[in-house]
């Protein structure tokens, strides 16, 4: 059964629409991501479902209970803002067992379940520090730490690792994962990282401009996004826009065998193709055949710019140790007519 | 290499107008007042020329006057107890509001200020008197009068009203600082609305509402013309007695010699006070 569930919801400021009928259902323990450019309304809509924000219409339900007008402190839910909201008169250690005071824990208990946490986030030794005497990445830590001590049955994080270094926020994803696996917390978490929302989601949520646009689990996301929008902004794409012509895409004079059963023959098309996805091959022997441009050598990958008649194509190739061709010198691309996507309309640059 | 001299003169240069202003009128006046504290005074001779102590004996042992300055004392700090309890709310509702609002009460809040301080207070003693509105009022419900004019209830009145900008506006300066997101933060933890005002909101006003108190109560202290019209010719003040001793008495040494008194009381109350508030901003704010 469907744990929190928003039924055409909508948030209007005056009369500018944040967020445009949107319809979630989410699992009890999924770990769900919203992904989407800057200012699509990834914040309202998380603000909306911890009851900061009432929606304009819609309805929301937790567990089988209607919550849309509920207070946000009858809601229990864990939330780490964006914009991290410490209570900057508090010590660390007071911020986070703030919540366990306000659920009357037992002094001992709490003063345990604080150092768990601060434990957990890395921060042990700064448990007697304020939050102005805090770097971003620690204040973000502590935000954490906060939402994640009262062991909410819903965490929303609001982008709750953007300010952290790779390695960090690497460690940090694992153990925001290992938590919702372990106790099976339900977790809706914003970002803009795709890469971010790819790894550690067991679905993704795209958002544009209000609405929502895809919802699926990462490697179908990856694979067949629904537009080209969400082709260009999860992972690299190749975004071509030509001409169906039932059984390819003619892009400018040259027709690239494809399959796109939905198409009428004659219907504008944009094509993409991952980097990845094409293979260089010796000049001559593949589908199309370019020149390189320029070369860049990513250490686990080179990447290649390559013009051909079609346009400029990014191209990836593991490194496997022997040098590849040089910039000028000629190439050919192949790939399986499988990895093309077709998507219908043409594409608006990304 | 350039001369240093002109580089080192320009501050003072700089500074030196103002400095020339206050002390011709603040410390030149305030030393005269000091001296005049202490020259002897017979009442058909009026101010000899002769050096004593016996005012200020006289003022610290006579019942009469410690009465005022404790009446001085308790108003003060009453008004600014008043003026917290009623100021801070009224700050937070006024930085809750959408625009069009906000400059509205804002401009209601300082009203008072923008009125003449005779003009107010007659105002109050119209409505306090013993035929005024306020007991018309309770007339009319068959209350039986009230007696509020000339009493200290009517000057805590009358200071309150013009000295809650004081205690709003600086607190509403500190509420604008706050992010919004912080008490929503509190809540999402659980907290009700009067727990995060209490727990996350106050405390970080405090230091505005600290500020406010200083200003009030030393205003109150020293506050003239409301006690002077509100308190009748018995119910006196520290100012309004220093204006009997000078004006009525003509016994100026012994007036000076109040004023010194006042003066150096609210100057170490403050100071007391304002050490508290810059403790406490130290460990909440660094
Ligand atoms: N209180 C408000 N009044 C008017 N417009 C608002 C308000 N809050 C947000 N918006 C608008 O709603 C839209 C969505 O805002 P939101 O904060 O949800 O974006 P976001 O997806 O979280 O962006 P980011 O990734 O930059 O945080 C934005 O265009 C923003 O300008
Ligand atoms: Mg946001």
């Amino acid at each position: 059964m469907a744990f929190l569930t928003l039924e055409r919801v909508s948030k209007e400021f005056g009369t500018f629409t944040a967020v445009r009928d949107v319809d979630l259902t989410i699992e009890k323990g999924e770990f769900v991501s919203l992904l989407g450019p800057s200012g699509c309304g990834k914040t309202t809509t998380l603000q909306m479902i911890a009851g900061l924000l009432e929606p304009t219409h819609g309805r929301i339900s937790l567990d089988g209970r209607d919550i849309t007008r509920e207070k946000p402190n009858r809601r229990g839910l864990g939330v780490v803002f964006q914009s991290y909201a410490l209570f900057p008169h508090m010590t660390v250690a007071q911020n986070v067992a703030f919540g366990l005071e306000m659920r009357r824990v037992p002094q001992a208990e709490r003063t345990e379940r604080v150092r768990e946490a601060l434990s957990l986030v890395q921060l042990s030794s700064f448990a007697d520090r304020y939050p102005r005497q805090l770097s971003g990445g620690q204040r973000q830590r502590v935000a954490i730490a906060r939402a994640l001590v009262i062991a909410p049955p819903v965490l929303l994080l609001d982008e709750p690792l953007s300010n952290l270094d790779a390695k960090l926020r690497e460690e940090m994803q694992f153990e925001l994962r290992r938590i919702q696996r372990k106790v099976g917390t339900t977790t809706i978490m914003v970002t803009h990282d795709q890469a971010e929302a790819l790894s550690i989601s067991d679905r993704v949520v795209v958002m544009e401009n209000g609405k929502m646009t895809q919802v699926d689990a990462p490697y179908r996301l990856y694979e067949q996004p629904s537009n080209a929008f969400i082709s260009s902004f999860v992972g690299k794409t190749n975004l071509l826009s030509g001409t169906w012509r039932g059984n390819g895409a003619q892009i400018g004079n040259v027709v690239l065998e494809a399959s796109a059963p939905d198409i009428a023959p004659g219907a504008p098309i944009t094509l993409s193709i991952r980097p990845e996805k094409i293979l260089l091959r010796d000049a001559g022997s593949g589908r199309l055949d370019g020149r390189v441009l320029s070369r860049f050598f990513l250490g686990s990958q080179w990447l290649f710019t390559v013009e051909t008649p079609v346009g400029t194509m990014t191209v990836s190739i593991p490194n496997q140790g022997n040098e590849p061709p040089t910039e000028g010198s000629p190439v050919s691309l192949d790939w399986s007519p499988a990895n093309l996507r077709i998507m219908a309309g043409t594409a608006t640059a990304a | 290499m350039i001369s240093r001299s002109p580089t080192i003169s320009i501050p003072w240069l700089l500074a030196g107008p103002g400095a020339l202003f206050f002390a011709g009128l603040v410390l030149l006046p305030l030393a005269l007042t000091l001296i005049l504290s202490f020259h002897a005074y017979d009442h058909s001779t009026g101010i000899q020329n002769t050096f004593t102590l016996s005012h200020y004996i006289a003022v610290v042992t006579d019942d009469y006057y410690l009465e005022i300055f404790w009446r001085t004392l308790r108003i003060a700090a009453l008004t600014t107890l008043l003026c917290a309890v009623i100021g801070v709310p009224e700050a937070y509702i006024l930085s809750r509001m959408k625009d069009p609002w906000r400059s509205v009460f804002l401009l209601v809040i300082i009203g008072p200020l923008l009125v003449s301080v005779v003009v107010r207070t007659f105002g109050w003693s119209m409505l306090l008197g013993s035929q005024g509105l306020v007991n018309q009022a309770l007339q009319l419900f068959g209350f039986p009068s009230v007696r509020i004019l000339y009493t200290e209830t009517a000057i805590v009145i009358a200071l309150v009203h013009v000295m809650l900008p004081f205690m709003v506006i600086p607190v509403w300066t500190a509420l604008q600082k706050l992010d919004p997101m912080v008490e929503a933060a509190a809540w999402t933890l659980g907290a009700s609305h009067f727990t995060a005002l209490r727990r996350v909101v106050m405390p970080q006003v405090t230091l505005g509402m600290l500020s406010g108190s200083l200003i009030v109560f030393g205003l109150s202290a020293s506050a003239f013309a409301v006690p002077a019209l509100l308190g009748g010719r018995r119910l006196k003040m520290a100012a309004t007695l220093v204006y009997d001793e000078y004006l009525q008495e003509l016994n100026w040494p012994l007036g000076a010699t109040i004023a010194i008194i006042v003066l150096v009381a609210n100057l170490c109350i403050m100071l007391a006070y304002n050490r508290m508030v810059e403790a406490r901003a130290r460990r909440t704010l660094g």
